[in-house]
């Protein structure tokens, strides 16, 4: 067995892993070198403090890059912010990048927005990287064909200061979805399908790529909705070998390679995939015409169902687990067994790094063109860049959406974890296009349900939880 | 920076019974606001410790005077969600030294090592052990020793043998942190930049 493995092929995991180990220690982590560093406002500071206390600069100035997304105000960003906490967090990013020469595309920046959304707008995102980020939704990086993954404070610091982390390597799962996907169904809904399938903790442990004509046939933006999410399965990350859609995307944006540094950068690129016999310790394997529209009922991204589905009853819930299913389903004010098609909602939310990019703005534009939204919900639509801002204005979008009665905002994470003033108010449903249905999510008492942005228009429209393939 | 030095725990332990506790239960992001590491024991399980007027929810396990100690118990998939380091800061800073659970989120996992809090997973049918012990008595002692990698269920004897990398163990005894580790290797990290450019 040992001298299979030894012969086999390897993981597109395994090959960027392996270029980047500084340092294995035994039975213990490996030194990994990151090549980039993306920072923000809520998990920097206490790392900024811990160099001023060690007396340390940034190692690697040029392979950090900052801006401030979850605690901005999404109106009126060109005025003071009005909490006072919140205005100390974001005025200490922009004081520490100062103090550490660290790139800062701060509040009224043409480049600030949610910093997963900024990093591959901008080129900086390339195949064949170490990302990191003290977000867990760093892995949407991995959908370039990278190692992208989220971390703690500390190790913020630790990067900071020697622009390496101490990891263990996790496992490696490949889960392949073939074949087309259904009208109506797009990449939110095979995340939230497998997610669904394998549960919130079924990743948990391992690094997980993503292969098959499903997710080949993804453009950029959707698959890094789902890398995105791969952290919601529980895993330390997703990713996807870069292609032609890849290279397509990155040509021509501020920071990717010029010239012949492109051509040897795709050449590198190009060799960035799993060899046929490579071994994962998990294989698993779904059939796109098994996946619909799929929305959240209960507190965690594993409870979720089709859209026409019901949600489960007490008897189908393994007995372990019953328990929390029950608390979940009356947090949500939910019945086991109940049927979410025609229930009434109060918010929807179309935003975050998941879901806030041109493709998904585009998508509910084209949705809610010529219709209005229904008088019961507020509709709140929130870019994920000053960049995506810019672009929907100039496609039309801007006026489509606000016809249409949406709230556009400003760029941040807003609604998805609430840190700012945009809060779902106790008790009230929202559909949401963000990632996360936890309790108090969107704000104390707040019910999440988590869909894609086209269900999350339709919803908006008929004010009620819909099938998005009723229409045309 | 030195963390606190770990060896041993004898307490007793505060059960949270259920699963998927994940990082926004843990500490909310509203109180995400801070710039220092201090204070957030105050908010831990915020939503669930206390009411909207800031009342404490009497049925909840962190209210009940019965329960207290230094170890924290809870259902599988513990830490899930959001990497905020802060979850482990508030978990360390109510007095906790040790969580334990059948299962923990990877980046929980991470925060809580180096933060010198223990992560401890064992067996859901130890868990469920230590779980209907603490039930049948509130006062119910355990002991955790890193150096032998146990946890025992002090009245019974019953021992569960639990994994830790050698490296953090040694760094939770030492009280050492991977920053120190990492500063000392800078020589061969630049080495490595210079092989690849």
């Amino acid at each position: 067995m040992q001298n299979f493995q030894q012969l086999a092929g390897k993981t597109l995991f395994d090959k960027i892993w392996e270029a980047h180990v500084v340092e294995e220690i035994t039975d213990g982590p490996s030194v990994l070198y990151i090549d980039q560093h993306l920072i923000h406002e809520v998990t920097s500071p206490q790392a900024f403090a811990g160099l001023e206390q060690r007396g340390l600069g940034v190692f690697r100035t040029q392979r950090t890059m900052a801006t401030p997304d979850h605690n901005v105000p999404t109106i009126n960003q060109h005025l003071p912010i009005q909490d006072k906490l919140s205005a100390f967090q974001v005025q200490k990013l922009t004081d520490n990048c100062e103090k550490f020469g660290v790139q800062l595309f701060g509040l009224n920046h043409p480049y600030q927005g949610i910093v997963h959304v900024v990093g591959p707008q901008l080129g900086i995102t390339q195949p064949g990287m170490t990302i990191v980020c003290g977000d867990s939704h760093t892995s949407t990086h991995g959908a370039f064909g990278s190692i992208a993954f989220g971390i703690g404070t500390s190790e913020v610091e630790m990067v900071l200061a020697t622009q390496c982390l101490m990891q263990m390597k996790p496992k490696r799962m490949r889960i392949t979805v073939e074949g087309t996907l259904g009208k109506g169904v797009g990449a939110k809904d095979i995340i939230l399908y497998i997610i669904a399938q394998i549960t919130a903790a079924g990743g948990t442990g391992y690094f997980v790529e993503f292969a098959g004509s499903a997710f080949r046939n993804l453009t950029m933006e959707g698959r890094m909705t789902v890398c995105n999410m791969s952290i919601e399965m529980g895993a330390r990350g997703g990713l996807i070998a870069p292609d032609q859609t890849t290279f397509d995307y990155i040509k021509g944006r501020e920071y990717a390679p010029k010239g012949a540094d492109w051509d040897q950068a795709v050449e590198k690129w190009s060799k960035l995939y799993s060899d046929a016999d490579a071994v994962f310790e998990k294989e698993l394997h779904f059939d796109a015409a098994d996946i619909e529209p799929m929305i959240t009922y209960g507190t965690n991204p594993g409870m979720g169902i089709k859209i026409t589905q019901r949600v489960p009853k007490l008897d189908e819930i393994e007995a372990s687990g019953r328990v929390t299913f029950e608390k979940s389903l009356d947090y949500m004010g939910l019945e086991p067994g109940e049927q979410l098609l025609g229930k009434s909602v109060d918010y929807v939310f179309i935003g975050s790094c998941t879901n806030g990019r041109i493709e998904d703005l585009r998508q509910v534009a084209s949705f809610v063109k010529g219709k209005q939204k229904a008088d019961n919900i507020t509709a709140w639509i929130v870019p994920g860049s000053k960049q995506v801002e810019k672009q929907a204005q100039e496609e039309g979008l801007v006026e489509i959406l606000e016809a249409a009665g949406f709230q556009l905002r400003q760029p941040g994470c807003s609604a998805c974890l609430g840190m700012n003033e945009d809060k779902i108010p106790k008790g009230k449903y929202a559909v949401s296009t963000s990632n996360r249905n936890f309790e108090g999510r969107q704000g104390p008492g707040a019910r999440t349900m988590l869909a894609s942005p086209l269900t999350a228009a339709a919803v908006a429209v008929t004010g009620k939880i819909v099938d998005p393939r009723e229409f045309n | 920076m030195a963390r606190d030095k770990f060896t041993t725990v004898h307490s007793s332990a505060v059960p949270v019974h259920i699963e998927n506790v994940d990082t926004d239960q843990i500490i909310p992001a509203r109180f995400l606001k801070a710039t220092t590491r201090d204070g957030f024991g105050e908010n831990l399980f915020r939503d669930w410790r206390y009411d909207n007027n800031d009342q404490p929810i009497a049925d909840f396990i962190l209210n009940n005077p019965k329960y207290k100690g230094t170890i924290l118990v809870s259902g599988k998939n513990f830490g899930s969600g959001s990497s905020r380091e802060h979850a482990a800061w508030a978990i360390y800073d109510y007095g906790f030294k040790v969580v334990v659970s059948s299962f923990f989120a990877d980046i929980f996992k991470n925060n809580a090592l180096n933060n010198g809090l223990l992560p401890v997973q064992v067996s859901e049918e130890f868990l469920a052990k230590m779980f209907s012990a603490i039930e049948n008595d509130a006062n119910t002692q355990f002991e955790v020793n890193l150096v032998a990698q146990t946890l025992t269920i002090v009245a019974t004897g019953e021992t569960f043998n639990f994994e830790i990398n050698t490296y953090k163990k040694e760094c939770m005894i030492n009280g050492f942190d991977d920053i120190d580790y990492l500063l000392n290797l800078k020589g061969k990290i630049e080495a490595f930049e210079g092989a690849r450019a």
